[in-house]
C-alpha cells in the first residue's frame, strides 16, 4: 500500500515544499493540502509546516487554527489521525488545543537560525518510533517565538507521561521550559516540534539526514497498521 | 456607535522579554524610576447595536477563544463611555 501524507499550505507557509519533499524521500506519497479546503483527501497523516501563516497576525497560529482545513485536522486528530506540527505547525497545534502549553517570544528576543542538537526522549509516538531512545540528532532550528511555556503542573504531567519527545542539548536556544523542543498528545498521534527535521533529510541540503526518521516513523507505523 | 475595549496581557508568571527590553531602554533615554514594564495588546471593538449584557457575553466569548490565548494571557473587557 502507498502511504499518503498531506502537507497543508497556509498563506505564509514557508516550509511546505520541503515537508512534501521529506515525505517523498521517506518513501510516502506527498499530498498538497490547501488551507481553505476542508477535504483532507483521505490522507493517512498530516504535516503542518513551518512559516508565518497569516503573517503571524494576532498570535502565531491563532488565525490558522480557525481555517477550514484545521476543522478537519482537529476533528480527525482527535480520532487518531497522525499529525506533525513543525515550528509554526507546533504553534498552530497549541492554539488548537491539540497540544498543551504555548510558544512565546524567544527570551533573548532574537530570531535564531542554527543547527541545533536534540535528544529524542520518547520513541513511542507516531512520529518518533524510527529513532533509538536517547538518540542525539542535529537539525536546523529557526524561530522568533519558540519558547515553550506551560504551567508547572502541565510540565510535570508531560514529563510523567513521557510526552516530552525531544529536548534541546548543549544550549537552550529560546528559553523553552525544561529545554523542551517537542511534545506529543496523550495518545501519541499528535506531535509538535520547534526544530525543522524536514530540512535535514538529504546530505546536499541539510546539515545531516537525521531529520528523516520523523518521516520514516510514520511510514512504518502506517504500513504495519 | 458603542465601543468595547478588550485588554490582553501576558499572565504575571509568563516571561515578557519585550517588556523587559523596553524597561531596559528607558534609563538610557532619560526616563528614570520605572522598575517594570509589561507589554500587552488593546483591541477596540465598535458595535452596531447597544452594549447590553448579551453583546458583552459574545465579546467575552470572542476574547476567550480568539483575542487572547488563555494559556498564557489574561483579558479584561470594558465598555468605553460615550464622548471620550
Amino acid at each position: 500500500m502507498t502511504v499518503r501524507v498531506g502537507v497543508v499550505t497556509f498563506p505564509g507557509s514557508l516550509d511546505d515544499r520541503d515537508a512534501l519533499r521529506a515525505v517523498r524521500i521517506a518513501g510516502a506519497e506527498p499530498v498538497a493540502l490547501w488551507h481553505k479546503d476542508k477535504n483532507l483527501q483521505q490522507v493517512d497523516a498530516v504535516v503542518l509546516p513551518g512559516g508565518f501563516s497569516y503573517g503571524d497576525y494576532l498570535r502565531c497560529g491563532a488565525i490558522s487554527r480557525f481555517s477550514p482545513v484545521m476543522e478537519s485536522v482537529i476533528e480527525q486528530a482527535q480520532a487518531g489521525l497522525p499529525v506533525l506540527g513543525i515550528c509554526n505547525g507546533f504553534q498552530i497545534l497549541c492554539e488548537s488545543h491539540l497540544l498543551p502549553g504555548a510558544l512565546t517570544r524567544n527570551d533573548h528576543l532574537h530570531f535564531i537560525c542554527r543547527d541545533q542538537k536534540l535528544r529524542i526522549e520518547n520513541v513511542s509516538s507516531a512520529w518518533t518510533s524510527d529513532f533509538a531512545q536517547g538518540q542525539e540528532i542535529t537539525v536546523p532550528l529557526k524561530n522568533g517565538e519558540g519558547g515553550f511555556v506551560a504551567d508547572e503542573r502541565t510540565l510535570d504531567m508531560l514529563e510523567a507521561e513521557g510526552r516530552v519527545i525531544a529536548r534541546y542539548l548543549d544550549v537552550n536556544p529560546n528559553g523553552s521550559r525544561r529545554d523542551i523542543a517537542g511534545i506529543s498528545n496523550a495518545a501519541g498521534n499528535v506531535v509538535g516540534l520547534m526544530p525543522h527535521p524536514e530540512h535535514a533529510v538529504e546530505p546536499l541540503t541539510g546539515p545531516t539526514t537525521e531529520g528523516l526518521p520523523f518521516f520514516t516513523s510514520i511510514l512504518k507505523r502506517l504500513v504495519n497498521a | 456607535m458603542a465601543r468595547v475595549v478588550v485588554d490582553v496581557m501576558l499572565k504575571p508568571e509568563i516571561l515578557d522579554p519585550q517588556g523587559q527590553a523596553v524597561q531596559r531602554a528607558l534609563p538610557g533615554l532619560g526616563f528614570d524610576g520605572i522598575t517594570d514594564v509589561r507589554q500587552g495588546k488593546r483591541f477596540e471593538l465598535e458595535l452596531e447595536g447597544p452594549v447590553d449584557e448579551a453583546a458583552l457575553a459574545r465579546i467575552r466569548e470572542a476574547a476567550e477563544s480568539f483575542l487572547a490565548n488563555t494559556v498564557i494571557e489574561d483579558f479584561v473587557v470594558r465598555v468605553e463611555e460615550e464622548g471620550k
